[in-house]
């Protein structure tokens, strides 16, 4: 009697039902950071145990990698245009346009490139990944792998992982390559900046180490993308439409921890 | 006959017991699989079918009890003592779970890649064997998305049967399929067993099927084996659930 008559209190107290509604959120939050961790460590495991699926891995080399240079290719040529245009609004207000080469440099090379190209291979390499290991998972073609006595982790999530961890970077340096162009050509042959110019402040002020701070955070962002999508198809459930939620989930869950692990790095680079 | 020793039995469930959090549903399994016979595990939705199957591959570890399989427990196993285990099994899942990326010849293929050492050569013998023997030929090109529900399982069959296991589980092998195909799988699966000699074990809750198939029906009932035995004396155990389940069938059939 007292249980019914307390569980009916708390249905009227809409307070009750607000603190529930965070509670159940933060749990939710800390079941899929502990989800994602220990699938970093099985993939960490099994990527380093025999057998090693060359053939598999390239593959996924080949579709994260090789199929978004194009992709990236333009995003990047675009975002360093779209930088040098504004900057050089705003530096022109006090004739500082010289320093359009540097500021497109450093904010390509630290910040949009690891991020764009990360958001870029999440959009079209994982969207996919991750609906194809959650067909997979629904169909029960996971569990015939596991029957047929071949890991699944092994088989399926280490070389998609892989190929984030190695391919953003590489994806990081064409989109620096792209934006620095980009930047040159809006500041140069349409502003009419001198190349010299261009290049020697750009020079000066870009370090290795700025380069150094993208690809690092491509890897990491790299890392974090495949697995997230990874881990929400590798526990899809609920036929089609458990699918289509995984994906939806996978897709915000990726792109949101893109930014958070980025302000978090640009802690460690520069904090 | 009668003065052969007793083989011990290819599958044996002791006392299993599972439970998924307050949600008992297996309470003290009791059952023996004779090497080269069919058992179907018979029962309803929610009966805990699967749940026992997938004891039985490892897939699944108790709460209690033992599942001896070709005289080895496997409850107690490791991933990798499991791995070996599994490779005595072949399982024909119920959608067939072919990989859709790959052919029908790189489906049957893959574990003959994984866990052998033949020339490509050798590979394509045994795949068109296994074929020949769930009755296709010239399919091998073609991916999964080309063919018809019967063949998909044939094509099941016969990448489950690559390696020459000594079991062959099927989940819910006639599900969904309309008559004229359930008897097409019946016939693989008898056809299976008189050609492979292999234990088989099928998951089931189409009654027709199940009697036609299988050399044991065990009827599984809110996590218990409540009646089992041949098919034939099956039909008239008294057992009111038994007899209420197939009365769907034979009050519906006449």
């Amino acid at each position: 009697m007292t249980t019914s008559d307390l569980e009916s209190n708390q249905k009227r107290n809409p307070l009750v039902g607000l603190v529930e509604g965070v509670g159940n959120g933060v749990l939710g939050v800390f079941q899929t950071v502990g989800g994602l961790v220990t699938l970093a460590v099985q993939v960490v495991v099994w990527a380093v145990r025999p057998p090693y699926r060359l053939q598999n891995l390239f593959a996924q080399f080949d579709f994260v990698g090789v199929g978004s240079i194009v992709l990236v290719s333009l995003t990047g040529t675009f975002s360093g245009m779209v930088f040098a245009t504004q900057s050089w609004s705003a530096f022109e207000l006090f004739g500082a346009e010289s320093l359009v080469g540097p500021t497109v440099a450093l904010t390509v090379t630290r910040e949009l490139a690891p991020v764009f190209s990360a958001l870029m291979v999440t959009m079209r390499a994982c969207s996919a990944m991750c609906t194809e290991l959650g067909t997979m998972r629904v169909t029960e073609q996971v569990d015939a792998l596991e029957t047929m006595a071949v890991n699944p982790v092994q088989y399926l999530l280490v070389p998609r992982v892989l190929a984030g961890l190695c391919m953003v970077p590489l994806l990081t340096m064409i989109f620096d390559t792209a934006g620095l162009f980009g930047g040159f050509f809006v500041a140069v042959p349409l502003k009419g900046l001198s190349v010299g110019t261009f290049v020697l402040r750009t020079q000066n002020l870009l370090a290795p180490a700025d380069i150094w701070e993208g690809l690092s955070k491509g890897a990491v962002f790299g890392f974090t993308v495949t697995l997230i999508a990874c881990y929400r198809g590798y526990n899809a459930h609920g036929g089609a439409k458990g699918v289509g939620q995984a994906t939806t989930r996978a897709m915000v869950d990726a792109a949101v921890a893109v930014f958070i692990e980025d302000y978090f790095m640009g802690l460690l680079f520069h904090g | 006959m009668s003065a052969e020793p007793r083989k011990p039995p290819m599958i044996s469930v002791q006392d299993l017991w599972k439970s998924f959090g307050d949600n008992q549903v297996l309470t003290g399994i009791n059952l023996d699989i004779e090497e080269g016979s069919t058992c179907v595990i018979l029962g309803g939705s929610g009966s805990g079918k699967t749940v026992l199957m997938k004891h039985m591959i490892g897939l699944l570890k108790p709460d209690r009890g033992k599942v001896i399989v070709d005289g080895e427990d496997v409850v107690p196993m490791d991933d990798r003592q499991l791995e070996i285990v599994r490779r005595k099994f072949g399982m024909v899942f119920q959608g067939a779970a072919l990989f859709d990326s790959m052919t029908v010849y790189e489906n049957v293929s893959f574990a003959l890649r994984e866990h052998s050492t033949l020339s490509e050569e050798e590979i394509r013998a045994k795949v068109r064997e296994k074929l020949g023997i769930v009755g296709l030929s010239n399919i091998e090109e073609r991916y999964p998305a080309e063919l018809s529900g019967g063949m998909r399982k044939r094509v099941g069959l016969a990448r489950a049967i690559v390696l020459d296991p000594k079991i062959v589980l099927y989940d819910e092998p006639t599900t969904g399929l309309d008559p004229i195909t359930t008897d097409y799988v019946d016939d693989m699966i008898l056809t299976a067993k008189s050609e492979l000699e292999v234990t088989q074990v099928v998951i089931s809750h189409d009654i027709a099927s199940s009697f036609k198939v299988a050399d044991k029906v065990a009827f599984l009932f809110k996590g218990k084996i409540v009646a089992e035995g041949p098919s034939k004396e099956l039909r008239h155990n008294p057992h009111p659930e038994l007899q209420h389940f197939l009365q769907m069938w034979f009050g519906k059939g006449g």
